[in-house]
């Protein structure tokens, strides 16, 4: 069995190796459907672009649950705190991603244009609604979160839902929404042709350029405007996890102090915008396939930065600070993060796999002869 | 913080959603695998009939699909939403199987359900068939790792208390994967989704039959679900009784309550028929006991007692007297107050904490518990009687007439004249609902009768809940029932479409509505 200290360390990766997934996998089908209502003008090109994603999207929401099953199993605390916490906004995110599944299924079942088109609008809330909540969560995380725990370890959220909503967080939730949609939008252009593909990469270059400038703004703000955390007490990441532990300060720059310590993780933002320019460029230069991986390694910096930035803190609390989860104290217990470990091992490979072949057995764009052939079997 | 109300209302909510989510859990368990039986004819006789059978019955599939995708997000994600301090006091152990079915089960069904749909030209014969197994033996695998979640909350093996960490924590995987109730679950949840998706089938083609439309493909749909549905019927009794058994061995006291059984028996128990149990004056009415058979078909022994309600309540008094000593030594352990007299104290009746917090629904401060308290906790560790009895009965009455309907239909299907016999038609479309009701009654019977705990002897419900006000349940409850009830109004309407057009609408130019200009399709 590896020691302790190496598998927290590892889960704080394999979350994020998670929440990445997520966003290449199910970012660039919610972007599609985000982008939907205004790339697709008439029926057939909205069931266009419904098709490109028809047959995956379903396989890529599974990052979304894994991620969340996976977070349960390695941070029971952070599932328990923060969901219970932000238990509107992951009602909302639910409650929108209700439409996605029947909206793709049940669409093109009838006929009717009334039909058709509430399932359209369905699909952007399924896509828009938890890619921008998706955001502002992690604004919320990086200013610190009102919550305690009670001498039995209940965790208390004191704050409001509306709270969540301030301009911070609301950046992020740009943030996040734009590079999903510009992600979805150079998936498009990969599976798609004329007058489509023109929309989407018009989408591509604003949504890129949208994403880059709030991601640098973000940035801005966290370096001179929002005090971070840092853990005052010894620390030791081999101990057995007791978030309560351990004493917690609020400390202005806290949050650049990692990559002051560790210049090296610079390439992390690096990789956000570089990433980013590089998409845009080749969406602009019409070579979309390259455009989609430029805009994953996007997401890789993005996300990644957010999570470098805290580190250990994945949880802050702003109202009672040393009731913070960190990758340190939030974990479960050693054999359980090891039998997760080998899991994690075993199978992300094994599904990377076959969805790569599931992949290349639809690929190809879709086009108006496409649909008019499958009228009654596809989306 | 935490007020009855709060706790009521969460477990309106779960329960609520759970039920709903398992509208679409059978029928999908049991269509994946009878899609994978018609195409595999497909594939083996080249016959296009077999090819229509599986797409027609595969849209049906697909609309049940999308909502049990729907509906099993929202589980997902409710025990941390609603059940906070449950996920920390046992995320340790109840989570692995919960991440594990999302990288073992739902990725598979779920990205080759996509190529069962799409795939149909773009794949060779063989590589479709094979997705199509790979779908359903992923929604069979989903199912083995949510019960065997499931099974360690009936039955916690392999796990031990950390007053430390303040939680339960793992102590052996093997012991929860090989747990004795969560395989017994698995079994006899996984037929049940066979019988559904069998009656469903089969009770779809006898309306065609009867209609006299399309016969040739209702007439081959109808042999594979009785035989089929035979078979899964026979499964779900034999493996219900060992459902019966593994209750019988952890959860004494949700068989009692299934049983109406007050006082204890001389073994071998025998079994009530029928009673009206009354939970007020502690006992049956208008009883019909068959003697011994009980005590035979659940303990398999003629020697084995089986306590009665009155003495287990007074087993658990002990033991919560024993637990509330574990209570008050475990909060001086967490305020650093503890000598070693207390950690001793504590290791000694550690095995009774979950007893002793059962106290805590009537006072925070568990070493000032009176005898009333305790007696009053004793009692709540019985689940109710009388809905207990009765949806248990419901369930395997319908199992029983089940098996007569593909008893029957199997008969006369090999003999090849279950078209003539309109009787027997009509009772299969008459029975489609009425696997749904046996599954519910038996979450019902599972659910329920693990009260007052979400993990048996271990966590009570009224301690698992997250500290959400009233008003947030409320409004989420109806968020919620605004959503489903508008979603199962869209669902079932698709469904009956579909299900009216019949293989006609694949749009083959082989079908009734497409071919009525002649005499139905032979
Ligand atoms: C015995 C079987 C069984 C039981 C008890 C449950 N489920 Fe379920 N679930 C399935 C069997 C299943 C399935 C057959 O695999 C589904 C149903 C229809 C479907 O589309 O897949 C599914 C879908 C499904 C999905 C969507 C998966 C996807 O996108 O493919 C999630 C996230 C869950 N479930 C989660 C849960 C949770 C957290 C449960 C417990 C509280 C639960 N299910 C009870
Ligand atoms: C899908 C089928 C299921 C149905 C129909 C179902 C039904 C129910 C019902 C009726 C309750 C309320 C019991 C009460 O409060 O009196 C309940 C509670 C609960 N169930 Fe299930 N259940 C299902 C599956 C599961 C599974 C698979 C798990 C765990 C993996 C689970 C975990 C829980 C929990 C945590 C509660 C809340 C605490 C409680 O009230 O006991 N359920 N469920
Ligand atoms: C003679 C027939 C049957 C017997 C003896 C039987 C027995 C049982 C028992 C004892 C339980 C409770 C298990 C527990 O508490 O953990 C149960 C649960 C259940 N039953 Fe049955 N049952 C029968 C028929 C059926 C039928 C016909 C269906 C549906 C088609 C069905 C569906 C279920 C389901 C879905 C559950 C909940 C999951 C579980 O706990 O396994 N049962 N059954």
């Amino acid at each position: 069995m590896l020691d302790y200290e190496t598998l927290k360390i590892i889960w704080w990766l394999l979350v994020g190796v998670l929440l990445l997934g997520f966003a290449v996998m199910d970012g660039h089908d919610m972007g599609v459907g985000t982008l939907l209502p205004f790339v697709g003008k008439d029926d057939v090109e909205r069931r266009i672009v419904i098709n490109t994603v028809g047959p995956h999207w379903d396989g890529n929401q599974v990052w979304f649950i894994t991620a969340g099953g996976a977070i349960f199993a390695a941070w029971p605390l952070v599932y328990a705190t923060a969901f219970s916490g932000f238990y509107w906004a992951l009602l909302a995110v639910l409650w929108a991603l209700f439409f996605r599944p029947v909206g793709f299924d049940y669409r093109s079942k009838v006929a009717d244009p009334r039909w058709r088109s509430a399932w359209d609008w369905g699909l952007f809330v399924g896509g828009a609604v938890p890619s921008l909540i998706f955001g502002v969560a992690f604004g919320n995380l990086l200013q610190g979160v009102p919550f305690h725990f009670e001498d039995n370890l209940m965790p208390v959220y004191t704050g409001t839902f509306w709270a969540l909503l301030n301009p911070f967080a609301l950046l992020a939730g740009v943030v996040s929404l734009a590079m999903l949609v510009f992600h979805g939008a150079n998936y498009l252009m990969v599976r798609t042709e004329g007058a489509v593909y023109q929309r989407a990469k018009l989408a591509s270059l604003i949504f890129g350029v949208v994403m880059l400038a709030a991601f640098a703004g973000a940035g801005v703000w966290v370096s001179q405007g929002i005090d971070g955390y840092v853990i005052t007490s010894a620390v030791d990441p081999g101990a057995l996890p007791n978030p309560l532990d351990k004493t917690v300060e609020l400390k202005a720059g806290a949050w650049m102090a990692n990559f002051a310590a560790m210049p090296l993780l610079w390439l992390v933002p690096g990789a956000g915008f570089l990433g980013g320019i590089a998409g845009l460029l080749f969406a602009r230069m019409d070579k979309p396939v390259l455009a989609f991986i430029g805009s994953a390694v996007a997401e890789l910096g993005v996300i990644g930065t957010a999570g470098v930035a805290m580190f250990p803190f994945v949880m802050p609390s702003s109202s009672d600070p040393r009731s913070s989860l960190t990758a340190w104290d939030s974990v479960s217990s050693h054999l359980t993060l090891d039998i997760m470990f080998w899991a994690a091992l075993i199978f992300t490979p094994i599904v990377i796999s076959y969805t790569g072949w599931a992949y290349r057995k639809m690929a190809g764009k879709v086009t108006p002869a496409f649909i008019q052939a499958n009228d009654h079997s596809a989306y | 913080m935490v007020t009855e109300e709060v706790v009521d209302l969460s477990r309106l909510q779960f329960a609520a959603t759970a039920f709903y989510h398992f509208l679409f859990v059978p029928l999908t368990l049991g269509l994946s695998f009878l899609l994978a039986i018609m195409e595999t004819t497909y594939v083996m006789t080249g016959k296009e009939i077999y090819r229509d059978m599986t797409q027609f019955w595969g849209k049906l599939f697909g609309i049940n699909f999308a909502l049990g995708v729907t509906t099993g997000i929202t589980m997902e994600f409710q025990f941390g939403t609603n059940w906070a301090y449950y996920s920390h006091y046992v995320g340790d152990i109840f989570g692995a199987p919960l991440a594990i079915e999302g990288l073992m089960a739902f990725f598979l069904e779920s990205t080759f359900i996509g190529l069962f749909f799409f795939g149909w030209n773009k794949l060779s014969k063989r590589e479709h068939l094979v997705i199509t197994y790979l779908t359903a033996i992923g929604s069979n695998l989903s199912a083995v790792w949510i019960l065997i979640a499931n099974g360690w909350m009936q039955n916690p093996v392999g796990a031990e208390f950390s007053w430390v960490t303040m939680r339960m924590e793992m102590t052996s995987f093997w012991d929860l994967l090989f747990n004795p109730a969560a395989q017994a679950k698995f079994v006899h949840t996984v037929s049940a989704g066979y019988v559904t998706g069998s009656l469903f089938v089969l009770g779809v083609s006898s309306w065609y039959l009867l209609k006299g439309r399309d016969l040739e493909f209702a007439k081959r749909s109808f042999r594979i679900a009785a035989a089929f549905g035979f078979a899964s019927a026979l499964s779900v009794i034999v493996l219900g009784d060992e459902s019966g058994y593994a209750v019988t061995e952890h959860q004494h006291t949700k068989l009692a309550a299934m049983e109406g059984m007050w006082e204890t028996e001389a073994a071998p128990a025998s079994f009530t028929l029928f009673a009206i149990p009354d939970d007020a004056t502690r006992s049956n009415r208008m009883e019909i006991k068959v003697p011994y058979a009980l005590g035979l078909i659940a303990t398999r022994s003629t020697d084995t007692v089986l306590p009665g309600i009155n003495d287990l309540e007074k087993h658990a008094a002990q033991r919560i007297a024993r637990g509330a000593l574990a209570v008050v030594a475990l909060e001086k352990l967490r305020a650093k107050t503890a000598d070693e007299a207390t950690r001793l104290l504590f290791e000694t009746h550690k095995a009774d904490l979950g007893y002793g917090l059962l106290l805590k629904k009537y006072t925070p401060d568990v070493s000032q518990a009176t005898p009333e308290m305790i007696a009053k906790a004793a009692r709540d560790s019985i689940p109710a009687v009388a809905p207990m009895f009765w949806t248990f009965r419901i369930m395997v009455a319908l199992g029983f007439l089940f098996l007569a309907l593909f008893g029957l239909s199997f008969w006369f299907s090999a003999k090849n004249t279950f078209m003539e016999k309109r009787w027997l038609l009509k009772w299969a479309v008459w029975f489609i609902p009425m696997p749904w009701i046996a599954c519910e009654m038996g979450w019902f019977v599972a659910e329920y009768g693990r009260q007052p705990w979400t993990i048996y002897g271990v966590l009570p419900t009224h301690l698992s809940t997250s500290t959400l006000s009233p008003e947030s349940l409320y409004g989420s409850i109806a968020g919620f029932m605004f959503f489903y009830t508008g979603l199962l109004i869209v669902e079932l309407f698709l469904m009956f479409k579909y299900a009216r057009l019949g293989p006609s609408s694949l749009g083959v130019g082989r079908y009734h509505f497409e071919t009525s200009t002649r005499p139905a399709h032979a």
